[in-house]
């Protein structure tokens, strides 16, 4: 039995007052199923075409650039193999944000727990705290523990104060994505130091994910293929959180708690345990997009191992809707923005587009909490 | 490491802080989060200079400048105020637009000469009182007058007048203040545009008088994130906010002159010798903030002093919590 | 108050003609007509869900009526808003305030004037007030921030409000549901003192014995109908206008299985805690409930009841007392623990704590039970079981909602209530706490209600019903406490209740001293 609202009394806004129509925004009381994915795609459609525009304006074709885009991404089986490895670290830290958000905790410094990630899997090769010539199948997973632990403790940081302080969450988290950068930075720069360059040595073939390229004499169709195989530890990592979230009595409790902090109380749940436990989860995700990126993609520790994943995830979570395969298909999508997107001139335009999307997809929720009406005066 | 130097240092570049602190104070107080001011204060800063580059008018490019970042924020009114989204998420959707739409504007700012700054005053008399003299009132900026005067203003239209008490209204009970004819949403708009004049305002400031030039990202360096601590250091308060910001920058003032000398209370400088452990120095700026933070959420809990009530949350006409 | 037959009938302060108001799926006001006189005190009863608040509303001008017509002082108005009733001198206070806690009273009562233009010269509104409130009665401290003041001064200040305004027509809705009685009686002599200088009040309630006090006259809704419209209030009886209320004379009364009690389940000795403000909220307070019975907490709101339900639940610390339950000492312990050893609790606020307004029936269902088998086994949630439990409670509870996925805040009152019934009766509590398990539902539902608990109550369970509605305490309680002012102070088995003493018990009074009829405090006017 649907039961209409009463309508929203005309606020007085003077915006619209001298058009003919009035616009009323009636609120909704249900949402019909197909609504969440179109207003989804309405929102990337116009976030598209609003980055076009922009496009126009500053000289490039659009048409040219979306399809270069396209094709630079997925046009062969090589670059698609590149968009994968941009993806990788994104559906890391895609998840991390996703599952922060589901509890309403605003994980900003997902950055920053990649940036400790990867500090902590480059100590297991650098200290080093395994010796040099051990096998790979100790030494990768000794890394990749070590990143998700980095990760871990570093997002707990946040969880911590807050749970026990109330302290803001988004601040703690962007000022030590801050921090997680001058703290590499002091480690390239001195004891890890190549000779006094801005780079540590590269790591042994030991520390390097396997990649498909890795296995190019058997089939020589992957030959150049730098996939490696940390797109599919976060494959596994999405299967995971997913189970977590939907099958798991954490994942209720964190359900809950995102919903109503108040009725997760009452039903005996205890809230600060739940927002550090989640923090330090999240963090570990993150942290492994880290590990993921030096032991698979870059090889070494350099000052810099993220051109802004952690902030590009926020993105990523949001139009996946925080559900986790959403991540991976969004952060396919988004990989493919990124590897393209560093051909185009001028170098803001990605992260421009990615801001206009994040913004129009906010901007798209209005349809899910109003109908809206046009009538003529 | 002279401290009339640092503080009248962090006098200056305190002055950014404190113009967008005091715009974010007027815009949460209506009841409005507003994290885009990292973007705003960017594209502030972009437009300001590159109209000064452009015009050789830096006055012009101040008041554009400060335009630009309210014109952003009409954005994050909209979504925030009529529709209603969430807040946290319109403002660093934002940020992203505004650095990366700054980056974009500046593309090639970054190669431009140099610019006609703002004039820099040293008052008469004021200037030769002791201590406080050579630090407030000594080659400072307009701009920094400016703060000195913004922020009394500031208080007492908050706390003394009409249109404080309606600002004060709307963001602890927005039912109560609409059901007695208070406009609550043009009265919100108003104030988000006012928190994003401010930031662009701040951003002009950097470009025009503080650190000239245009630098991509790195203009702010953050600086956005820290007035939006600051202003829960100063729990709402602009006058609060104002020394916050000049000790908050005249600490990091320091922490950067730090390098310079060979010996430190006559022992050996540890940062003049190894010049890896800066790192550390850069890093403590933004620790500082946590730590504040950490120490006011203890306070806060005590005086039973907080946010404006409805902080964050939309405002629905017609939805009364049962 | 009857007017000299030489005298010509007092002009109308206001009159509603053929008012019709609908809402999805009710007709909330179905062609009333409603007159106030200038200078009389007219009360309007009715049940919850009669109509009234909504009539009042429309006089308003919160609500734009369908059909009728409205005068103020014989001219024809249209309000737009409450701002446009303020402007012809009209306004309402409501239950739930609009005031702001963290500013002072004079604040409050500047807001949403356009003087002061800019400044405001603080000393200058704060000596104007206090004078007002003076004149009126109403003595209240403009310098006091509203958080600071107790719920009768804050009530005195959403009446200063209007009166500032120049409000010469006040409505009232339900004042005295949050009032202690002593503050009851100061209200209704501010109130006659007003009215004798020519303001005009229209007084909102569902208690007999206020209206037969106050009012002049008393007009009766039910179901959106006028049942009796300004019938002086001298000749009515109260039994008559329970009949005009609810059509019926005699209270619902339920079968039940003979009172035959168990042993002592919960056992609360000496609890003292603190409310929200830092004042004291319980002061010493004991009871016990044995198995099979339903103890009746009565009390007017704001006496402690609150706070002893989140003390009990673990929702809120107490600095001093015990608390057990069969033998389980759990004072101070965490909500978990309370729900580990079977304490159950249906919230007073159902939408805001006793669920979580997105997730679905079935995740709302289980959130008692979702730690252990069958739910769940280790950290794994088994859906399908869930699913089966939601569905048999679904059914079993005739929870109305067109599937166990639907999302909870699409669930009406009754139904929410249900659900929330439901879950806590599935988890076989040895302690039933129900806070204003009724509150806001229609009489169907509230029927519903209270045949589970009395159901629970046969089969063994041990329930404390803390509510604020008398009748529904004597309706189905064994035995029936008093709090006021965070004690227990007075202890009945309901078969023996006194309705007058009870009610003395909830003001203050002492079962001995009895206030002689006409007196203030006594329930007999």
């Amino acid at each position: 039995m649907t039961v209409q609202a009463p309508t929203h009394r005309p606020g007085r806004t003077g915006l619209t007052g001298r058009l003919p129509w009035t616009i009323r925004l009636e609120r909704r009381l249900e949402v019909p199923r197909w609504l969440p994915p179109a207003t989804t795609i309405g929102a990337v459609v116009v976030a598209l075409l609003i980055g076009g525009l922009i496009l126009a304006f500053v000289g490039a074709d659009p048409i040219r650039t979306f399809v270069h885009v396209v094709r630079s991404s997925f046009g062969s089986l090589g670059v698609l193999s590149d968009t994968l490895v941009t993806a990788t670290p994104l559906i890391f830290t895609g998840l991390a944000c996703a599952l922060a958000f589901r509890m309403r905790l605003w994980n900003i410094g997902a950055e920053g727990q990649l940036f400790i990630g990867g500090w902590a899997a480059s100590a297991v090769v650098l200290i080093p705290i395994v010796p040099q010539g051990t096998p790979s199948f100790i030494t990768i997973p000794l890394m990749a523990l070590a990143g998700a632990v980095g990760g871990a403790a570093y997002g707990a940081i946040p969880g911590i104060l807050k749970a026990f302080r109330g302290v803001n969450e988004i601040i703690v988290t962007l000022m030590l994505n801050y921090v997680a950068v001058f703290w590499l930075g002091f480690w390239v720069f001195g004891p890890w130091s190549e000779a006094g360059f801005q780079q540590t040595p590269q790591f042994p073939r030991d520390a390097w994910l396997p990649r498909l390229s890795d296995f190019a004499e058997a089939v020589p169709a992957f030959s150049g293929l730098t996939v490696h195989a940390g797109f599919l530890a976060a494959l596994v990592a999405a299967v995971l959180v997913r189970f977590l979230l939907f099958r798991s009595r954490r994942g209720y409790e964190i359900r809950l708690i995102g919903d109503s902090p108040r009725a997760a109380r009452y039903a005996g749940i205890d809230v600060a345990r739940n927002t550090i436990i989640v923090f330090a989860i999240s963090g570990a995700l993150a942290g492994l997009a880290g590990a993921s990126e030096v032991s698979g993609v870059i090889h070494r520790l350099q000052p810099s191992i993220s051109p802004g994943y952690g902030f590009t995830a926020i993105i990523v979570a949001y139009i996946a809707k925080l559900n986790p395969y959403g991540v991976v298909v969004a952060a396919i999508a988004f990989g493919a923005l990124i590897l393209a997107g560093r051909e185009i001139q001028p170098s803001g335009i990605p992260a421009m587009i990615q801001g206009i999307l994040l913004f129009s997809l906010i901007a798209s929720e209005v349809f899910l909490r109003y109908r809206v009406r046009i009538e003529r005066r | 490491m002279d401290p009339t130097i640092i503080l009248a240092a962090g006098v200056a570049s305190g002055t950014v802080l404190l113009f967008a602190a005091v715009g974010e104070i007027f815009a949460e107080r209506a009841g409005v989060l507003n994290l885009g001011v990292e973007g705003m204060m960017l594209i502030g800063a972009v437009v300001a200079f590159a109209t000064a580059v452009a015009t050789g008018n830096p006055w012009l490019g101040l008041a554009l400048g400060t335009l630009a970042g309210g014109l952003l924020s009409i954005m994050h009114g909209i979504v925030a105020i009529s529709f209603q989204a969430e807040q946290v998420v319109s403002g660093l959707a934002l940020t992203f637009l505004g650095s990366g739409l700054a980056r974009v504007l500046g593309e090639e700012l970054s190669k431009a000469g140099s610019i006609s700054l703002l004039p820099r005053l040293t008052l008469p008399l004021l200037g030769q009182v002791p201590i406080v003299g050579p630090i407030f009132f000594t080659d400072q900026s307009v701009l920094v007058y400016l703060g000195y005067a913004v922020v009394p203003i500031a208080w007492f239209v908050i706390s003394r007048t009409r249109q404080g008490l309606h600002l004060r209204a709307i963001g602890e009970n927005p039912t109560a203040a609409d059901s007695l004819g208070v406009d609550v949403y043009r009265l919100r708009y108003a104030y988000v545009i006012v928190g994003g004049l401010f930031a662009g305002l701040a951003g002009a400031t950097i470009t025009l008088a503080i650190s000239p030039g245009w630098f991509g990202d790195l203009t702010t360096g953050g600086a956005g994130w820290i007035a939006i601590a600051l202003v829960i250091f100063a729990q709402w308060s602009p006058l609060r906010a104002m020394v916050g910001a000049y000790l908050y920058a005249a600490i990091r003032r320091m922490l950067l002159d730090i390098q310079g000398p060979q010996e430190i209370l006559g022992f050996p400088n540890p940062f003049f010798y190894d010049h890896t452990l800066t790192f550390f120095l850069q890093m403590s700026p933004y620790i500082l903030v946590i730590v504040v933070l950490v120490i006011v959420s203890r306070e806060a809990l005590r005086k039973r002093l907080g946010a404006p009530a409805a902080l964050g949350i939309p405002y629905i006409r017609g939805e009364r919590g049962h | 108050m009857t007017a000299p037959a030489s005298v010509a009938a007092p002009p109308l302060a206001v009159e509603m003609r053929g008012i019709v108001k609908r809402f999805p799926g009710v007709v909330a006001n179905d062609g009333v007509d409603f007159e106030l006189r200038v200078g009389e005190i007219h009360a309007l009863l009715g049940e919850n869900g009669a109509g009234k608040s909504t009539l009042m509303n429309v006089l308003d001008g919160l609500y734009a009526p369908d059909e009728g017509e409205i005068r103020v002082r014989g001219e024809v108005v249209d309000f737009r808003s409450p701002r446009d009733a303020i402007a012809a001198g009209l306004g309402m206070v409501h239950q739930h305030f609009a005031l702001v806690p963290t500013m002072t009273v004079t604040e409050n009562v500047l807001i949403g004037l356009s003087r002061p233009r800019f400044r405001i010269d603080v000393r200058r509104y704060d000596d104007e007030i206090a004078a007002l409130a003076e004149r009126q009665g109403l003595t209240v401290d403009p310098r006091a921030r509203i958080w600071q003041l107790s719920v009768g001064e804050q009530q005195r200040v959403e009446i200063l409000k209007l009166l500032y305004r120049g409000a010469r027509i006040l409505i009232l809705d339900e004042p005295t549901a949050v009032l202690a009685p002593q503050e009851a009686s100061d209200l209704f002599r501010t109130l006659r003192a007003m009215v004798d200088e020519g303001t005009s009040v229209i007084f909102i309630s569902h208690k007999l014995a206020e209206v037969a006090r106050i009012a002049d006259r008393v007009t009766v809704m039910r179901r959106g109908k006028v049942t009796a419209a300004g019938i002086p209030a001298a000749g009515a009886t109260p039994a008559s206008l329970a009949r005009l209320m609810v059509g019926r004379e005699t209270l619902e009364t339920l079968e039940r299985a003979p009172f035959a009690p168990g042993p002592v389940v919960l056992s609360v000795h000496g609890l003292e805690a603190d409310g929200d403000r830092g004042l004291a909220a319980l002061r010493g307070l004991s009871l016990d409930v044995r198995s099979g019975e339903i103890l009746g907490l009565a009390g007017v709101a704001g006496n402690g009841q609150t706070e002893l339900a989140q003390v009990l639940t673990g929702l809120r610390r107490c600095r001093a007392g015990r608390i057990s339950v069969n033998g389980v000492e759990l004072a101070n312990r965490s909500p978990l623990e309370a729900i580990r050893q079977g304490v159950g609790h249906v919230p007073e606020d159902r939408t805001g704590v006793g669920s979580s307004p997105n997730l679905s029936v079935t995740d709302n269902l289980i959130m008692k039970s979702y730690r252990d088998a069958p739910i769940s086994h280790g950290w794994v949630i088994d859906g399908g079981s869930a699913r089966r439990l939601a569905e048999e409670l679904r059914t079993g509870y005739a929870i109305a909602a067109p599937s166990v996925d639907t999302e909870a805040r699409l669930l009406s009152g009754g139904n929410l209530q249900r659900l929330i019934l439901a879950r806590e009766i599935e988890s076989k509590p040895r302690l039933l706490v129900a806070v204003q398990p009724t509150r806001g539902l229609d009489v169907g539902a509230i029927e519903a209600v209270h045949h589970l608990l009395v159901a629970q109550r046969d089969a063994g369970a041990a329930t404390l019903l803390i509510s604020e509605d008398l009748d529904e305490i004597l309706t189905i309680a064994d035995r029936v406490a008093v709090i006021y002012e965070g004690r227990v102070v007075g202890l009945v088995d309901a078969a023996d209740a006194d309705v007058a003493e009870i009610g003395l018990l909830m003001t203050g009074g002492t079962a001995t001293a009895h206030a002689e009829p006409g007196e203030p405090g006594a329930l007999v006017p």
